[in-house]
């Protein structure tokens, strides 16, 4: 055990904890509505495709978190063009996915960099976040946040009853294309600190373990932010009492996730009996 | 109540692609009117409550939803849509379905003024009081039909349109829904149009039904159109109508080309289930 206040004292474990709390506030945020629209895969596809975006920008700009970000929003696009919703280009993304991750690989025998730069995508790097990473990250948590704010009715209601918010007046596909692209660019942001192969433990597991403590959606949004700060900031401080395992934050994050998520469910077949 | 026709459709025609879904529909619906539509797969039933959700144009004529063009988002119309149920684990419980009736197109952090007394009471006049706070995907179809039409009425619309409410529904729930319906539309003065398969259990309140087949269309009072001699017409085939006590069996009803999930129409006479 190391003694995590002191290592609290260093800019880089400071850095680090603000980047999992703002990952964790802004996955926690949209997770209930990548559970209730069912895009799981969508997720997945997304973070996994900030890797070859990634790539692209290590070779343009000499920075990863630039060209993922762009990228993001192409894949965003991609997304929506093929069925924002219910899971409806599940096949399509799976292809588009395959295809990006073989020229990822392509791009990669291109760079000559570091080769950590490249894997620190695959699996996340919260000890490297840098000023400039933070900033990007408060803007992005800041304008995620304050659109949830804004269009959380409306997307609630096209998202559990499309039909009927369609007839009521409500923008149905313009939320759907604006919510892909609150969830591309929130993921790559996510896999900034998770890394692209783990992002899927704070974009959709809080969600899931909340649904199961209660159907109130305001309160599944609570505790499903809750659960993914428990997550971000424990498993980083984890990784901190840790640290001569050498074991990555990323993984303390997911066991936590989970656990979280196993607690929710045994707890659910509890109170049902 | 105002005087106007809660419907107008005159010279009504709809096409999708190079296919005549209905033509010629000409009628007016007034203010607590409750109106069937009946028609076999595909015969663009859906499509006409598509158009007076104004979501859909017509090709030719014209409609007046409460005496103003089919409007989206239009507050004078309340809407049922065709059943889907919702996932076991939605995050989303009976009473946040109806809370959505009031202001969930609505922007913005606030919700609507007064909004959880009229979910309650929209809640309470569909009898869901018991089972409004279970998830929504937990309850059983005749329990979320009741509160997707407390979702439809909480707006307090002028006019509402069901589509196929009862289906997948056994005898009880049925006449359950319909009664509600025909209350609604005597209490209220909402006029109600209402999709259905299941023709029984609608037949003792209806005032009117609109018969769609393959192009065609029929308007009347459930006796004048649901006879043999008319619905043979309509189809351009022999159908025969038989009364069984208090209820109707058509025969023969025969339909287009139609789709795989027809539930009534029998693969060799195509016949109103008497359930
Ligand atoms: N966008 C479209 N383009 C072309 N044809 C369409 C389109 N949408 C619907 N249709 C066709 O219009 C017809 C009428 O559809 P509609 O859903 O109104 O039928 P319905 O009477 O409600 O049938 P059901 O009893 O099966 O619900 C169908 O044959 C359908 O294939
Ligand atoms: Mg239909």
């Amino acid at each position: 055990m190391n003694d995590i206040w002191t290592y609290l004292h260093y800019p880089f474990a400071q850095h680090a904890l603000i980047a999992a709390t703002l990952v964790a506030l802004v996955s926690g945020l949209i997770a209930p509505f990548v559970a209730a629209r069912d895009m799981a895969f969508a997720v997945h596809g997304s973070a996994e495709l900030a890797f070859p975006t990634a790539v692209a920008g290590l070779l343009l700009f000499d920075d990863a978190l630039t060209g993922a970000l762009l990228g993001s929003v192409l894949v965003a696009i991609a997304i929506a063009l093929l069925g924002s919703r219910r899971g409806d280009g599940n096949t399509a993304i799976g292809v588009i996915l395959a295809f990006g991750l073989g020229l990822g690989v392509f791009l990669l025998s291109f760079y000559h960099g570091y080769a950590s730069q490249a894997t620190n995508i695959l699996f996340g790097s919260i000890v490297a976040v840098t000023g400039r990473d933070l900033a990007v990250l408060g803007v992005v948590a800041a304008v995620v946040s304050l659109l949830v704010l804004v269009v959380y009715r409306p997307l609630f209601f096209s998202s559990v009853d499309p039909e009927v918010a369609e007839a009521r007046g409500v923008p149905v596909r313009i939320l759907g294309l604006l919510f892909v692209l609150m969830l591309t660019v929130t993921v790559t942001e996510v896999a900034q600190v998770v890394g692209t192969l783990l992002v899927l433990s704070l974009a959709i597991t809080p969600a899931a373990a909340a649904r199961c403590w209660t159907a109130a959606p305001l309160l599944v949004t609570g505790l499903s932010v809750l659960f993914a700060l428990l997550a971000a900031d424990g498993g980083f401080l984890l990784s901190l009492a840790f640290v001569d395992s050498g074991v990555k934050a990323s993984v303390f994050i997911t066991f936590i996730s989970f656990g979280l998520y196993v607690v929710a469910r045994v707890a659910a077949v509890v109170r049902r009996v | 109540m105002s005087q106007r026709p809660a419907i107008q459709l005159d010279h009504a025609a709809l096409r999708r692609g190079d296919r005549l879904l209905w033509r010629d529909l000409t009628l007016d619906i007034e203010a607590g009117e409750f109106v069937a539509i009946l028609g076999p797969n595909g015969a663009g039933k859906s499509t006409l409550l598509k158009v007076l959700l104004g979501l859909l144009p017509l090709s030719e004529g014209h409609a007046l939803v409460a005496g103003k063009a089919p409007r989206r988002g239009s507050a004078e119309v309340g809407y049922v849509p065709q059943q889907k149920g919702f996932d076991t684990d939605l995050g989303a419980r009976g009473r946040d379905l109806v809370t959505l009736g009031v202001d969930g197109h609505r922007f913005g952090p606030l919700g609507a003024a007064g909004r959880a007394a009229r979910v309650e009471a929209a809640i309470t006049a569909v009898g869901a009081k018991a089972y409004a706070d279970r998830p929504i995907g937990r309850l059983s179809g005749g329990e979320q039909q009741r509160l997707r039409i407390a979702q439809a009425l909480v707006g307090d619309p002028s006019v509402l349109l069901c589509d196929e409410p009862l289906l997948s529904l056994d005898l009880n729930h049925q006449r359950g829904v319909v009664e509600l319906l025909d209350r609604r539309r005597r209490e209220a003065g909402t006029a109600v149009l209402m999709v259905t398969h299941e023709i029984n259990p609608v037949l003792p309140y209806v005032n009117r039904v609109i018969y769609l087949v393959d192009g065609r269309v029929a308007v009347g009072k459930p006796d004048e159109v649901l006879t043999s001699a008319r619905l043979s017409s309509l189809y351009g085939t022999r159908v025969d109508v038989l009364r069984v006590r208090d209820r109707i069996v058509v025969l023969g009803a025969e339909t287009e080309p139609h789709h795989d999930h027809d539930h009534f129409h029998d693969s060799d006479a195509g016949e109103w289930h008497a359930q």
